[in-house]
C-alpha cells in the first residue's frame, strides 16, 4: 500500500501534476507478462524494435531519451546499416557556424537521441505548462514500473459523469488524481507495423514498454548472461574450498 | 645484533627483503602462525568478509570517480554515462552500489556476533570501541555516497539529514548553512560530500588497521567466551582459518553476485531514478535499508532535538557497552536470562527497521516508540541489572576440555592436572 501511494505520488511528480488528494481512487496496475522479467528474462527483440517504432512515431514528439545514443539500438537487434538509416532521419544540433548560429545535421550512430524540445521552458510553453518526463529511466522510476506504464498507456477512458476535468486534462484512472495532461498517446490504427503483427493499442503499449524497459537497462541481457558464470564460479569455488577445509580440519577436535 | 634478527626464511630473495624490512616475518606472525581459538563458528567469518568488502568498495569507488562529475548539473547524467557508455561501467557501479549493502550486512552480523558472545568485555573494550568507530565512519561514508547520484532520494535524504543539525540549540541554523556551503542542498553540498566520501574510506582503513592491531594484542574471543588456557585450545591462523574464511567468502560473494547480476535495483529506491528536483518533495522520504532503524528512532520522538539526540545516541551508546554490561560472563550461551533478551533486543531493531520503512502513521508510531524504548532499555537497564540478578550456567574449564584426547595425556596424569 505504501509502495502504491509512493508510485502515485511519483507519477504525479514526474508528469508535473501535484499528487495529493484522490489517491485512494487510483487503480492498481494489473500485472502483464514481460519478456525481461525474472532471472532468465531477456529482451524480446522484435517487440522492442516495434516499441522503438512507436517511440519514434508517437512518443518522441514530446518525450526525450537523452541517455541513449542511436548506436545503442544494436542492443535490440538493429544492424549497423539500419541504425545509420534510422539516425539519418533525425536532425541534431551540431555546434555553430562561423556566424555563431546553431547548425544542425543528420544524426549519426554516435549521436545522442534527438531531444524533442530545446529546453524545459520551451516544452512547457508548447504544452500548456506540462513538462513531459524523459523516458530513459521511466520504467525504473516507479515500483512495478513496466505494469504501471502499460496501465497508464491503455487506461484512458471517458470520465465518470460527476467528474469535471480541468482545462486540457484527460481522464486516466491509473494516474494519481486521475487527471493527466498527456492526451491518449496510442490510438487504434495510428501505428502500422511492418512485420505483420496486428497493431492494437494493447499491442502498441506492450511493445513500447518492452522497448523502454530495455532503454532503462541496456546492460540487462549481458548482465544476466555474465551473472550465471560468476555465480557458478563462486559456488564452484565454495565447493572446492569446503572440501579443502574439511581435509585441513580433519583430525582437529 | 644482526644474527639475532636473521630471517627464518630460506628463499634467498624473501630472506634478502626480510632481513632489511621484516614484512614477511610480520605477515607470518600475524596471519600465519598467529594462534586463534579452535572453536570458532561461521559467525567468525564476517570480519574477513567485511575487510574484503571494504577493498571492493574502495577499488570500485576509485574507478567510478574517474567518470563521475560532482556537480548538481552533471552528477545524475554522469552516473548514467557510467552505466551506459563506459565499458563495464554498469558492473563497477552495481558492485559499488550493492557492495555498500553487502558491506553493511557483513559488518552488522560481525557486530551482533560481538554482542552475543560478549566480545566487547575486558580486555577487548578498546577493540570494540575501534569497531564502533569503523561503523560510524562507514555510516557517514554511506550517507554521503548515497547523495552522489543526485536522484530525488539522494537530494531529499541529504536535505532531511543535514536539517537535523538545525536542532542544535542556538547555533543550529549556522551549522546547517556551513554544512551545505550555501542556503540549501546544492552543488557546493554535493562536491564537499564527494570530497569527504573519497577521504573517509581511507580513514576507515586506518581505523580497521588499529582494530586488527588490537585483536592481535588481546586475541580473539570465541563462542564459549572463555580465555585460551593452553596452546591446545588454539590453531594457527593459517591454514585452518584462511581456508575457512575462503569458503565463507566464496558463499558470500556468490550471494553478492546474485544481487549484482540479477536484481541490482532490489535494495534501491525507484525514486532515485528521478533526477533531483528541489521544487518537488517526494511523498515519502526514506533512507537505505541499513539506516531504517535509526530513522525510526529519529521519528519516534515528537521533539526534533530529542529525536536527533536519540538517533545519534543509538550509536554512541554502543561505545560504552563494555561498561553497561556488568556480567562477568562473556558468551550469551551461559546466560539463561540474557540470551532470550538478546533476541528480543534483536527483534526490536528489526521492528524499528520495519517502522523506518513506513510512514509515521497509525500503529507504526506506537511500534516505533516500543522499539525505541526496548532498544535503549535493554542496554541501559537490562544489561546493567542482569549482571547482578542472573545466575550464569557453569562455564567449561577450557576450550578443548569436552573433546580432550585421552591418548595424548601423559601416563599417570589426571585430566584436571593437565588442564591446570
Amino acid at each position: 500500500m505504501n509502495r502504491l501511494v509512493l508510485t502515485m505520488a511519483l507519477a504525479g511528480l514526474a508528469l508535473g501534476a501535484p499528487a495529493r488528494a484522490e489517491e485512494a481512487n487510483t487503480l492498481t496496475p494489473p500485472s502483464q507478462s514481460w519478456s525481461f522479467a525474472g532471472p532468465f528474462g531477456t529482451v524480446d527483440q522484435a517487440a522492442a524494435q516495434r516499441g522503438f517504432q512507436i517511440y519514434a512515431d508517437a512518443c518522441s514528439n514530446c518525450h526525450g531519451l537523452k541517455y541513449l545514443h542511436y548506436r545503442d539500438l544494436s542492443g535490440i537487434g538493429f544492424t549497423e546499416d539500419q541504425i545509420k538509416k534510422i539516425a539519418a532521419r533525425f536532425e541534431v544540433p551540431a555546434g555553430f557556424d562561423n556566424q555563431g548560429n546553431i547548425v544542425t545535421k543528420p544524426a549519426t550512430p554516435a549521436s545522442a537521441f534527438r531531444p524533442p524540445f530545446p529546453n524545459d521552458e520551451a516544452a512547457r510553453a508548447m504544452l500548456n505548462g506540462a513538462l513531459p518526463p524523459d523516458l530513459s529511466l521511466i520504467t525504473s522510476s516507479f515500483p512495478n514500473g513496466p505494469n504501471y506504464i502499460y496501465a497508464l498507456l491503455t487506461g484512458y477512458r471517458d470520465p465518470p459523469a460527476d467528474l469535471k476535468l480541468a482545462d486540457g486534462m484527460n481522464y486516466n484512472p491509473y494516474f494519481p488524481g486521475q487527471q493527466i495532461a498527456m492526451p491518449p498517446p496510442l490510438n487504434e490504427g495510428d501505428i502500422a507495423y511492418t512485420d505483420g503483427t496486428v497493431s492494437t493499442v494493447a499491442q502498441n503499449a506492450h511493445d513500447v514498454v518492452t522497448f523502454l524497459a530495455w532503454a532503462a537497462h541496456p546492460d540487462m541481457v549481458q548482465r544476466k548472461r555474465i551473472g550465471f558464470g560468476v555465480v557458478a564460479y563462486f559456488l564452484g569455488m565454495a565447493g572446492i574450498t569446503f572440501v579443502l577445509k574439511r581435509r585441513i580440519w580433519h583430525g582437529v577436535h | 645484533m644482526a644474527s639475532a634478527s636473521q630471517s627464518q626464511f630460506t628463499n634467498p630473495f624473501v630472506r634478502w627483503i626480510d632481513n632489511r624490512l621484516p614484512i614477511v616475518t610480520l605477515m607470518q606472525r600475524e596471519f600465519g602462525t598467529f594462534p586463534v581459538p579452535k572453536n570458532f563458528n561461521y559467525f567468525w567469518n564476517f570480519g574477513a568478509i567485511s575487510m574484503l568488502l571494504m577493498v571492493v568498495m574502495i577499488s570500485t569507488g576509485v574507478v567510478l570517480a574517474m567518470d563521475y562529475m560532482p556537480n548538481a548539473a552533471e552528477a545524475f547524467g554522469s552516473v548514467q554515462h557510467i552505466m551506459r557508455d563506459v565499458n563495464y561501467g554498469w558492473l563497477v557501479r552495481y558492485l559499488h552500489q550493492n557492495g555498500a549493502s553487502m558491506f553493511f550486512i557483513a559488518t552488522y552480523i560481525h557486530t551482533f556476533r560481538g554482542i552475543y558472545y560478549g566480545s566487547y568485555k575486558s580486555p577487548r573494550e578498546l577493540l570494540w570501541i575501534l569497531g564502533v568507530v569503523t561503523l560510524l565512519i562507514m555510516m557517514s561514508t554511506a550517507f554521503m555516497g548515497y547523495v552522489l547520484p543526485w536522484g530525488q532520494m539522494s537530494y531529499w535524504g541529504a536535505t532531511v539529514i543535514t536539517n537535523m543539525f538545525a536542532a542544535i540549540p542556538f547555533i543550529g541554523d549556522y551549522v546547517v548553512t556551513w554544512l551545505w556551503g550555501g542556503f540549501g542542498v546544492d552543488s557546493p553540498t554535493l562536491s564537499r560530500f564527494y570530497s569527504l566520501h573519497y577521504l573517509l574510506p581511507f580513514v576507515l582503513v586506518a581505523v580497521v588497521m588499529l582494530h586488527i592491531t588490537a585483536i592481535h594484542k588481546v586475541g580473539s574471543n570465541n563462542p564459549l567466551g572463555i580465555d585460551v588456557k593452553s596452546p591446545q585450545d588454539t590453531l594457527p591462523f593459517h591454514p585452518y582459518y584462511t581456508i575457512k574464511d575462503c569458503f565463507g567468502l566464496c558463499v558470500y560473494l556468490a550471494l553478492f553476485a546474485v544481487l549484482v547480476f540479477f536484481t541490482p535495483d532490489l535494495l534501491g529506491d525507484p525514486t532515485n531514478f528521478i533526477p533531483a528536483n528541489p521544487l518537488q518533495t517526494p511523498a515519502d522520504i526514506q533512507p537505505e535499508w541499513y539506516f531504517l532503524p535509526f530513522y525510526a528512532i529519529l521519528r519516534a520522538v515528537p521533539n526534533k532535538l530529542g529525536g536527533v539526540a536519540l538517533m545519534f545516541g543509538a550509536m554512541a551508546i554502543l561505545l560504552v557497552l563494555p561498561w553497561l554490561d556488568t556480567s562477568p560472563v562473556r558468551s550469551a550461551r551461559f546466560r539463561p536470562i540474557y540470551r532470550p533478551l538478546f533476541f528480543v533486543w534483536l527483534a526490536s531493531i528489526v521492528l524499528l527497521g520495519a517502522v523506518g520503512a513506513h510512514k509515521p502513521e497509525g500503529i507504526w508510531v506506537l511500534l516505533g516508540r516500543i522499539g525505541t524504548i526496548y532498544y535503549f532499555g535493554h542496554m541501559l537497564v537490562v544489561m546493567p541489572l542482569l549482571g547482578w540478578i542472573e545466575r550464569p550456567l557453569p562455564l567449561p574449564e577450557s576450550i578443548s576440555r569436552p573433546v580432550i584426547n585421552k591418548d595424548s595425556l601423559p601416563r599417570g596424569a589426571s585430566v584436571a592436572e593437565i588442564r591446570s
